[in-house]
């Protein structure tokens, strides 16, 4: 019963990132929204284990929490190098914002 | 000598991983460790920097004190996210870092944007460009309170 | 003992379930990127938090309590860095944040009202 209450909670979190999502407006909004719906699918993943008996899921949710976080990494490096093999060094790296 | 106990870390990490104790998965387990060890020492990331800042001992006192600024600023991000005629009133400014190392001050961006309500959006040597959703919330950052600790931190052997 | 455990397990995740919902309300209404990251953040931080001090109280001493403070371990840390490179990726991209930009004069004013 318990479970069941942090998975509506989970759920309608999902959903309201999955909105938006879709209504963007920029590209950024909805990298945003996809990282958070990955952390809140690690949330939905965890409780759903427990909700089943079978905790074995949580394996499944540590390795959806790395995947989630280099996939973001690397859609945000596409973004802003267009080349997921640069170098990675910051163009303004070094000189203060003043 | 590091390189061997992060071997040995990394296998204590796949035992509790795992929890399988047959000689073919334990194995598994010797090879994708050696494996994860010999890349790291390719790729040169195995160094002192990070490993003597875990080792500090009042970091897990101000990781403590950490999570009752999180819980906090929670409660008041999450009651201007709901209630209806709540206001935000965002603002950037630049923050001073004041920390020696440059784990220091990733820490602080780092604690800085793990506290709802703060996110830091650029990091130089010694300063923060912030992104504050209320005026209290830059306030409580240039109080600079969290700073001062994480100095503490890094001050001591 | 075992009801004080299932009280304090039923809070937490309640709490959490309140804090994921509230974040996900955030992220509809607030105005601009660097403001949704903050709503980002509850879910990323205390949602996460709560839900999973949940479960762990139900566990109980157990090896899958462990991989709950794992999978915490790992969100805590991977959150703040992936929410930081998207701001600084959104800053680059040139999308300029809808809010006041502090002058240095006005910063050294919250400074001075800051400190005691």
């Amino acid at each position: 019963m318990m479970f069941a209450a942090a998975m509506a909670g989970v759920l309608a979190a999902m959903a309201l990132t999955l909105v938006r999502a879709l209504l963007g407006p920029t590209v950024f909004d909805r990298v945003l929204a996809l990282n958070t719906f990955g952390t809140v699918t690690v949330l939905a993943i965890a409780v759903l284990g427990f909700l089943m008996g079978r905790p074995q899921f949580l394996d499944i949710a540590l390795l959806y929490a790395l995947i989630n976080f280099v996939g973001t990494i690397a859609i945000l490096k596409y973004l802003q190098y267009g080349d997921l093999g640069a170098s990675g060094e910051s163009p303004d790296a070094g000189e203060s914002g003043r | 000598m590091r390189l061997v106990g992060l071997y040995l870390a990394l296998f204590v990490f796949w035992l509790l991983m795992s929890g399988h104790y047959e000689a073919l998965i334990l194995g598994f387990g010797i090879v994708s460790c050696a494996a994860a060890v010999y890349i790291a020492r390719r790729k040169d990331i195995v160094d002192d920097e990070t490993l003597s800042w875990y080792l500090k001992p009042k970091l897990p006192f101000y990781w403590l004190w950490l999570l009752g600024q999180i819980l906090k600023a929670n409660v008041d991000v999450a009651k201007r996210c709901v209630l209806p005629g709540s206001r935000i009133d965002p603002c950037v400014f630049l923050a001073p870092a004041d920390q020696e190392t440059s784990v220091g001050v990733v820490t602080y961006a780092n604690s800085i944007t793990l506290t709802p309500g703060t996110v830091s959006m650029q990091t130089w040597d010694h300063e923060i460009r912030v992104h504050a959703l209320t005026r209290d919330g830059a306030r409580d950052v240039l109080g600079d309170e969290m700073g001062a600790r994480i100095c503490r931190v890094e001050g001591e052997q | 003992m075992a009801l004080a455990v299932d009280i304090a397990s039923w809070a937490c995740l309640v709490a959490g379930a309140l804090l994921c919902f509230a974040g996900g309300v955030g992220m509809i209404r607030f105005p601009d990127v660097y403001a949704r990251s903050h709503a980002a953040g509850v879910i990323d931080t205390g949602g996460a938090l709560f839900i999973l001090l949940g479960l762990a109280l139900q566990a109980g001493f157990a090896l899958v309590t462990v991989k709950l403070g794992l999978i915490g371990l790992l969100l805590f840390f991977t959150s703040p860095t992936a929410t930081h490179a998207l701001v600084k990726g959104a800053l680059a991209g040139g999308l300029n944040p809808l809010c006041h930009q502090l002058t240095a004069d006005e910063t050294a004013a919250l400074a001075d009202e800051a400190s005691p």
